[in-house]
């Protein structure tokens, strides 16, 4: 197998090929260490960072940003929106605050994004 | 009337930037004036990660990139004025402007670093044809819908123009629970990240039409229908080639336009190229004591990019303020020669600032293999690198020792197509 990628990382955008045929997993044409992990997980199991907004409540703010605190598969995006969707948040709250903690068993925490006091 | 040593015009990433550079330098008067409820400007809608990797060495959200920021800015004394709107700059450096608490007023200030922004372009500036029912929406409107006010602005959409803010919506919308039909681009290239052609089109099989463009708007009260033409390399819809698209929602991510209504107000002359103030090296426009950064200046790609504009702007306007000093007359004059847009800075002042710069740029169109050329008018070779890939959506940035410019009047920034083949 041999897949071609582009990288995700950074607006670089670098284009990587990765191959098994040595009999493990290979990464070329990436310029910074974060291609390589990119490369492999993209080619196995491939996650992704969710940005999107929760409820929010006793402030003049009616959404508050999230953020999933490392990727989550791809395969359950739209499973983590469903339940990032039900989460309201009571301000004050703060940045880095766990709004959702391991999301649907992938133990990665949803995070709040910004400072409502 | 107020009176500070430093007036900052505009909130965003660029403005705090500017407030927290010249306040480290020194400056312990410096007011920012913000026309919205809350500082961070467009960054407050941007709740995508992808910021802060060159700045903070992280991937940040919009808001926690600002937040960076306004924590650095309320460590200080810093004055910030929200909810004031600037209606007028005078050449002396007079700022008239209005808010719900002072009421109208006037600022005096020693410097002032114009820092307000970029505005969309919208459907009456590329006169798209056909009816005018609601459901049109510019892309960075609707993402303030969804992102801060908490309102879905459609179902069905089609998104006209591939940069990253169209890019960024199709994602979004998605996410969101919408059906995005097509991302349509009337360029034979993308003018987004290829990360978010992959993160935001292919991770949703999101279709892209390339060299393809609206040409119809249908609906009574709401979007029913948009028809999308392929064009030819005129860029001029070929007939019998339409889709139609039902569909009650159309964005357009078409483009920005830096927001310099003041600075013409202050009679500040603008390079029609960029779209921004024309800029010495130090960020200074050619009103003596008044800066330029940010997407007010020209339109960027990056935060980061922003952030490290606007530094210098605020640090070149404390050097003005502690220890004022004037340009020279005879400034070296920077030209844009063939497959360059545009530079920034447009001026380059010898006997003053520091001994190098960065020079920023956009190609024409887009280049596989070339090399950038700086050329005195004697025909000089000052600076000369190859680059592989150039495109029109990617800034370039250079760095230039001012020192080689000694001697000389005018240098030509230019791309020499094809000089390194692979």
């Amino acid at each position: 197998m041999t897949k071609e990628l582009i990288c995700i990382c950074c607006p670089q955008g670098c284009r990587l090929t990765v191959s098994d045929e040595s009999g493990e997993l290979t990464v070329t044409g990436y310029t910074c260490k974060r291609g390589i992990e990119y490369g492999k997980t993209e080619a196995t199991a491939p996650t992704r960072v969710i940005t999107t907004t929760v409820a929010v409540t006793g402030s003049s703010w009616c959404r508050l940003p999230v953020k999933t605190a490392g990727g989550v598969p791809k395969s359950k995006i739209f499973d983590c929106m469903d339940a990032i969707n039900q989460v309201t948040v009571q301000a004050p709250v703060h940045t880095g605050d766990v709004v959702l903690s391991n999301i649907l068993e992938t133990g990665v925490d949803v995070v709040a994004a910004r400072t409502i006091e | 009337m107020f009176q500070y040593d430093l007036a900052i015009i505009g909130g965003g990433p660029a403005g705090l930037a500017a407030a927290v550079s010249a306040w480290n330098e020194g400056v312990r008067s410096i007011v920012i004036i913000e026309r919205d409820d809350v500082t961070g400007g467009i960054l407050n809608q941007c709740i995508h990660n992808g910021f802060g990797l060159h700045y903070f060495k992280e991937e940040l959200t919009g808001p926690e990139y600002a937040g960076r920021f306004e924590q650095m800015v309320a460590e200080t004394s810093i004055d910030v004025k929200k909810q004031t709107m600037v209606l007028n700059i005078t050449p002396e450096k007079m700022i008239y402007a209005v808010n719900p608490t002072d009421g109208y007023f006037a600022i005096s200030a020693k410097a002032i670093v114009l820092s307000m922004g970029c505005r969309e372009r919208t459907r009456g500036a590329i006169s798209i044809p056909g009816d005018r029912p609601s459901g049109v929406f510019t892309a960075g409107t609707a993402q303030r819908y969804v992102n801060i006010e908490g309102y879905m602005v459609g179902k069905r959409v089609v998104i006209l123009g591939s940069g990253d803010i169209g890019l960024i919506m199709a994602r979004r919308m998605t996410l969101e629970g919408a059906k995005v039909l097509a991302v349509v681009e009337i360029m034979p290239y993308s003018n987004g990240l290829n990360r978010n052609l992959v993160q935001c089109l292919d991770d949703y099989d999101i279709p892209l039409y390339l060299s393809h463009t609206v040409t119809d708007i249908r609906g009574k009260r709401r979007v029913e229908q948009v028809v999308v033409s392929k064009v030819d390399e005129n860029r001029a819809p070929i007939p019998g080639t339409e889709m139609t698209f039902d569909c009650d929602t159309l964005l357009l991510s078409v483009g920005l336009i830096p927001e310099n209504e003041l600075t013409k107000s202050a009679g500040i002359p603008i390079d029609r190229r960029s779209n921004g103030a024309i800029v010495f090296d130090d960020m200074q426009t050619e009103l003596e004591g008044v800066f330029a950064c940010g997407n007010v200046l020209h339109v960027h790609d990056l935060v980061d990019f922003v952030t490290a504009e606007s530094m210098k702007a605020g640090k070149s306007a404390a050097q003005y303020i502690l220890y004022p000093y004037q340009h020279t007359d005879q400034p070296v004059e920077l030209q844009n020669g063939p497959g360059v847009t545009y530079t920034v800075p447009q001026k380059l002042d010898l006997t003053a600032g520091e001994a190098k710069t960065d020079l920023f740029f956009r190609v024409n169109h887009v280049i596989h293999g070339g090399t950038i050329t700086v050329q005195a008018e004697d025909g000089t070779v000052l600076f000369s690198r190859k680059k592989a890939h150039m495109l029109p959506a990617e800034m370039e940035k250079i760095t230039l020792d001012k020192s080689w410019f000694v001697g000389h009047h005018t240098a030509t920034v230019s791309i020499q197509e094809g000089a390194n083949e692979k």
